[in-house]
């Protein structure tokens, strides 16, 4: 597994660099012969805000490009496919996760990105491709920010005599940790924390998982909590589910317990042991005219500078993707508190994390989700 | 309160609010006599079709007691009545044959198969619609369909039939046709009949006896024959047949008879029926084609009219005229060929005899 | 005779009252034109593009063309990888498609059916640009130098055997043209280059193939250059270095080494495939046949049948809940009806969303109801009621948000009923129960049947409200298409999921018909 260890690599760069020279919106080269407006596709929420914050405002201001915001994220890989069928492509700029920009890499539908050429280098002058470094999964996926799914749980669970879990396997052991689980309703994350709480090191869970025994193997360990698991498709489940005393501890993304955790002061807390790490970032749609694709390539390599990812800290509690970014985060532009100790990447919380599999996944999702599903629905 | 021994139907006492402020029925004290029949007359709105629902028991009566054959049936729910009904629209199920419409009370009742086909057969023949058994209603005509409700209602031999405006949906000369055969039905079945109109020339050819309603009372009581000659108020005379309306003041009563000055000065003598005395105000009623154009010496009134307007009418003629300020007042003349030279504008004697002008209650 | 009846100018009485409707009808045509063609467009057009979709499959050959071709002579139940020639076309169709990047595209389409193959594509794609074809460009040019020039080229293209004779080479060179083309641009000028070596395999694996008599019309060629080109040809190609084009594929993937990933590019060679619709009951062609798929990934029948059975029940929910309302919104006075029907009507004035959000704080085990029950002491502290995230939780919320549609055509059709047959039943003999159930109940029908058809066919689409409150055994089968739509983008499965629902409601359409009869339907 060789993407086991890219976040931390990425963490301990970004803490031997350590330096804050901050490029700023005039240092920009001109955009020639680029459109004036641009429309840019993200996941709404708080997460477009801080997207607006950080990169849409002093863009705006820098060039007076009209940014139309659009929030269909979500649905982005199907529609880009219709807009590609039906040949009127209206994207210009689209955030997904990186088994989507994958998914798009594949299917054509996402310009490649060359990154040391597309990409600002960072201030030290370290080329764009080492500083995002394996996090570059795709020739088409420019990566924003890393964030993880992990686990929170009730700091008030009366059953639970004060013990307090400390590693991923907690959440197999109903006899110390009694409760009501939420698992997200997709094989991904759950199959490999299950293969590893069954005694399967890490590296081996991929190899293990293209048998059909390792399969087995690990829906049956998922299944000695299935009568007690809720399985949440939107990341708000869980933090309600949390709140309102459904369940016990459950698995969603660091963004939303921390913003259950220290906006809404909910007695939960997180378990970072074994948060599985995901990516999040732009992709640019094939079939744009060259005005438009010469804007969104200009977008880009602004929005994707060091202190514009270190600044996207500033709004919400996931990584900036670049290395170098990392020693820039400060505090919560709201709370006034410091970001690093919620970062997924920080040292802290990043003892045992892993990233998933992107091109295992890209090859094996609909089969396993068929066996997945079954599985379930049994 | 007149009471017949053996009633078929006798409402005591009963009153009828809806809204617990205004009676639709006020007082309704009424015997009806086994074979009977019995109409109930009166505009929209005089209680007469509450009556009837709450005779068949779809209406349950304010106050007062209902009783059938002689039994109280205020707390017998309708289905237990045994009461044959015709209703406005005649109800027929749309989702059944003719001949099931009229085996659904047979059903009911558990009758034998083969007695249940002999009665439908029995009564569709009766109604002359033998053919028509497996029709569902909606292929027949108005008239099929009435005669259809009329045998469901009676298919299973009911003492009582009730008839709530049946023929109000059928064209004037059905009407009259319908109206014939029913009451031969009455004669040769000898049911007690209930009947509701609004059409007093049905009422008046139908029935034994007319109820007529206003105001949730009974106005009067009587056989045909005498609710038109002696209408015992105003209601009832202008209700009944034509009438003209003549107001005036009572200035001497003598006996049955009484002299009324009209508002002109006009002196007539007239029938005392329902008048408060000398000195008060009286309308009075007086039949159009009693009235001769050629008045006889036997006639008390004698009174000049200016005519209006002549309207031919093939056996008659109507003769719109002012007679004593009042400018409405009709005069029906029998065709007898040897047309009269009748022009609007001529003024004419008018003759009447006292017994043929009711003196009634006042109406303005 | 009303065949022979005219009219006054002597036309025959059905022509002239055929001409004189004609304007009414086209009157009419052109008065419904516009819903006509937004019918069209809105609804045939998309049922025809999904029921093309489920069976469309020409990425393959499109892509493979060459391939496609070469594997239809292989014996894919045998036990043997496919032969050079096989490998030889897939080097060649391979560079064009990186070229034109699509062979990922293709990759994913075949994972659909082989799981692991798209990153054989996507693997391949880099290092297909690196592949060794100098073999037979080699042995070509050892055998005449004629072969390095272009007009040899240009000579065979002449030639009366091409391309029938030669459909691996005519392939190549086409292949070769729209790899330069999309590498140099439009106006790119060919006639001074001769191919790449991939098309000089190709015609070395051609040449195999030519009979007796297409050799000796090649060598015998009136045509100078063409004799030149032919002469000897035969004998020396029997001499060619060995290409080793299966071998570099081998070094370059493992996977092209697995005979099931060829099995299913050769299955998947047709441009029109039914393996879509086997998908969506659960079966797979293999190499024995139709099969059943693995205990462990059958799931579409499971859900077809679960759809419709919950739709069902649904149904049945919504006619028992909504009969009693409808009874009372078509007898009560208007005022007080009006003010009920508001309340009816009031989740079609809500969002889906919403109405579904408040029935999890509903529902949930923490939730309103539960809380009441426990307080109540209907149920112990410890033993709360699973309301949400399973079947009942679907079938509430459905329930809920599908009742005005079963209410309100029971409405209007109750209001047609006049009071008076139930008066006349009653004053039959009938009681209250007799009366409802042979009269009153029978006229309803027609409405219980237009509702359950709104209701169930609704219902057998929905799956947002599953998606959110049916847990796990809860979903339905349009979860999974909407999966396949929207995440892992296999339309043709989807397709072929929504054309199989499609016939199912079909079918169950027809049924109703035969059974209860169309025209017992009355919405209002």
């Amino acid at each position: 597994m060789s993407k086991m260890s890219t976040l931390a690599t990425a963490v301990a760069l970004a803490s031997t660099l350590g330096l804050g020279a901050t490029a700023t919106a005039a240092d920009m080269p001109e955009c020639e012969n680029c459109a004036d407006s641009m429309t840019i596709v993200s996941w709404g929420g708080a997460y477009s805000k801080s997207q607006l914050r950080a990169y849409h405002e002093p863009y705006t201001a820098a060039t007076e490009t009209e940014i139309v915001n659009d929030e269909s994220s979500a649905e982005a890989v199907a529609k880009l496919r219709a807009m590609n069928e039906a040949g009127n492509v209206t994207w210009d700029v689209v955030d997904v996760v990186a088994a989507d920009a994958i998914r798009l890499c594949d299917e054509g539908l996402a310009v490649e990105i060359d990154a040391d050429n597309d990409l600002a280098a960072a201030p030290d002058g370290t080329p764009a491709s080492e500083d995002f470094g394996d996090l570059l999964v795709s020739d088409c996926f420019i990566p924003q920010i890393v964030y993880s799914t992990t686990f929170g749980y009730r700091t008030d669970n009366a059953d639970w005599n004060g013990a307090t879990p400390e590693d991923i396997c907690a959440i197999f052991d109903t006899e110390k940790f009694p409760g009501q689980r939420s698992l997200e309703k997709r094989p991904i994350a759950n199959v490999e924390w299950a293969l590893m709480c069954d005694g399967v090191s890490i590296d081996d869970v991929y190899s293990m998982l293209e048998t059909d025994e390792g399969v087995d193997r690990a829906l049956a360990k998922l299944g000695t909590i299935k009568d007690q698991t809720v399985w949440w498709s939107a990341g708000a489940e869980t933090p309600q589910l949390l709140a309102d005393g459904e369940v016990a501890i459950g698995s969603t993304y660091n963004g939303r317990l921390f913003s259950a955790i220290e906006e809404q002061d909910q007695p939960i807390a997180i378990l970072w042991d074994a948060q599985m790490f995901d990516l999040d970032g732009w992709i640019i749609p094939a079939g744009l005219s060259d005005d438009r694709l010469a804007r969104a390539k200009h977008y880009i390599k602004f929005a994707t500078d060091t202190q514009r990812l270190a600044d996207q800290a500033k709004y919400i509690s996931y990584g900036p993707a670049r290395a170098s970014s990392a020693p820039l985060v400060g505090k919560h532009a709201d709370l006034g508190i410091e970001m690093a100790p919620h970062m997924p990447t920080d040292p802290a919380n990043a003892q045992n994390t892993f990233l998933y599999n992107y091109e295992w996944w890209a090859d094996n999702r609909d089969d396993l989700d068929a066996k997945f599903q079954a599985w379930l629905a049994n | 309160m007149s009471s017949i021994n053996g009633a078929a139907v006798r409402f005591e006492k009963v009153q009828k609010s809806y809204d617990g402020r205004n009676l639709v029925v006020k007082d309704l004290n009424l015997d009806i006599a086994p074979g009977e029949f019995l109409t109930m007359l009166g505009p929209s709105g005089s209680g007469k079709t509450t009556c009837l629902m709450m005779l068949a028991g779809f209406e349950p009566a304010t106050h007062g007691e209902i009783f059938l054959n002689d039994s109280p049936i205020n707390n017998v729910p309708p289905y237990k009545r045994g009461i044959g009904m015709v209703f406005q629209n005649y109800a027929l199920f749309p989702h059944m044959t003719v001949a099931e419409n009229l085996a659904f009370p047979l059903q009911i009742r558990k009758l034998p198969k083969s007695e249940q086909d002999a009665k439908v057969k029995k009564a569709l023949d009766m109604v002359e619609l033998g053919e028509f058994g497996n029709r569902r209603p909606i292929q027949l005509s108005g008239g099929q369909q009435q005669r259809v409700a009329v045998a469901r209602a009676l298919v299973f031999d009911p003492d009582l039939v009730l008839m709530d405006e049946p023929l109000g949906a059928l064209d004037k000369q059905l009407r009259e046709q319908m109206q014939y055969e029913i009451k031969h039905i009455h004669e040769n079945l000898g049911v007690t009949v209930v009947y509701v109109t609004h059409d007093q020339s049905e009422a008046l050819t139908m029935s034994d006896r007319v109820a007529v309603f206003e105001d949730g009372v009974i106005q009067q009581l009587s056989g045909p024959d005498e609710l038109y000659e002696n209408p015992q108020n105003s209601f009832v005379a202008q209700f009944i047949g034509e009438n003209n309306k003549l107001s005036g003041t009572v200035t001497a009563v003598d006996q049955n008879t009484c002299q009324v000055r009209l508002q002109d000065g006009t002196e007539l003598a007239a029938e005392a029926v329902n008048i408060q005395g000398v000195g008060e105000k009286t309308t009075i009623s007086l039949r159009p084609e009693r009235i001769e154009f050629d008045p006889k010496e036997s006639m008390q009134n004698v009174v000049n009219g200016t005519i209006q307007e002549v309207i031919y009418h093939g056996d008659h003629l109507r003769v719109v005229m002012d007679v004593a300020g009042n400018d409405e007042f009709v005069v029906k003349v029998r065709n007898r060929g040897d047309q009269r030279e009748l022009k609007v504008g001529q003024v004419h004697p008018l003759g009447w005899a006292a017994v043929d002008c009711k003196a009634l209650d006042f109406t303005g | 005779m009303a065949s022979d009846l005219t009219t006054h100018d002597g036309q025959p009485l059905h022509k002239s009252l055929a001409k004189a409707l004609r304007r009414e009808k086209l009157r009419a045509l052109v008065l419904i034109a516009p819903l006509l063609l937004f019918v069209l467009i809105t609804f045939v057009s998309p049922i025809a593009d999904m029921l093309f979709r489920s069976v469309e499959n020409s990425i393959v050959p499109k892509t493979l063309p060459g391939t496609t071709r070469t594997l239809q002579s292989w014996d894919a139940l045998g036990e043997e990888l496919p032969g050079e020639e096989v490998y030889a076309s897939l080097a060649d169709d391979m560079m064009l498609a990186q070229e034109l990047k699509i062979h990922t595209r293709l990759g994913s389409r075949l994972n659909y059916d082989q799981p692991g193959i798209a990153s054989v594509f996507r693997k391949s794609g880099r290092q297909v640009k690196k592949i060794d074809s100098s073999a037979h460009l080699d042995g070509f040019i050892q055998s005449n130098e004629i072969w390095t020039k272009p007009e040899s080229w240009a000579n065979l293209r002449k030639n009366g055997l091409w391309p029938g004779a030669f459909p691996a080479s005519s392939t190549a060179w086409s292949n070769w043209v729209r790899f330069m083309k999309s590498d140099e641009g439009d106006d790119v000028d060919l006639s001074e280059k001769t191919p790449s070596g991939l098309a000089y395999s190709a015609l070395y694996f051609d040449l195999q193939k030519l009979s007796d008599e297409q050799w000796r019309q090649l060598t015998d060629s009136d045509n100078e250059t063409t004799r030149a080109m032919f002469n000897g040809l035969r004998e020396a190609s029997a001499q060619f270095p060995a290409a080793n084009y299966k071998e570099q594929f081998l070094d370059m993937h493992d996977g092209w080494g697995k005979l099931d990933n060829w099995r299913t590019l050769h299955r998947l060679s047709p441009p029109i495939v039914d393996s879509y619709y086997w998908a969506s009951v659960d079966r797979e062609r293999t190499s024995d046949g139709v099969v059943h798929k693995p205990e462990n990934e059958r799931i579409y029948v499971k859900l077809f049948v679960r759809t419709i059975l919950m739709s069902a029940l649904i149904t049945l929910m919504c006619i028992l809940l909504g009969y009693p309302i409808a009874y009372l919104l078509a007898t009560l006075p208007t005022r007080t009806s009006n003010l009920l029907m508001i309340l009816v009507l009031l989740p079609f004035w809500t969002s889906l969303l919403v109405r579904t959000s408040a029935w999890k704080v509903l529902l949930q085990q923490q939730g309103v109801i539960n809380n009441i029950l426990v307080w109540l002491g209907v149920v112990g502290d410890d033993g709360r009621l699973a309301l949400i995230n399973n079947m009942t939780g679907t079938v509430i919320t459905m329930t809920h948000i599908l009742l005005p549609f079963m209410i309100l055509p029971l409405f209007s059709v109750m209001k047609t009923i006049s009071p008076s047959y139930v008066r006349a039943a009653k004053s039959m003999g009938a009681s209250d129960w007799t009366s409802f159930r042979r009269v009153y109940f029978p006229n309803t029908i027609p409405g219980i049947g237009a509702g359950s058809i709104l209701v169930f066919i609704l219902s057998i689409g929905y799956y947002i409200t599953p998606e959110l409150v049916g847990g796990t055994k809860g979903v339905f089968i349009s979860n999974r298409i909407a999966y396949h739509i929207s995440s892992s983008l296999n339309w043709g499965l989807a397709a072929a999921l929504g054309s199989i629902l499609l016939v199912a409601v079909l079918i169950l359409y027809w049924a109703y018909d035969r059974i209860v009869g169309i025209d017992n339907v009355k919405l209002g």
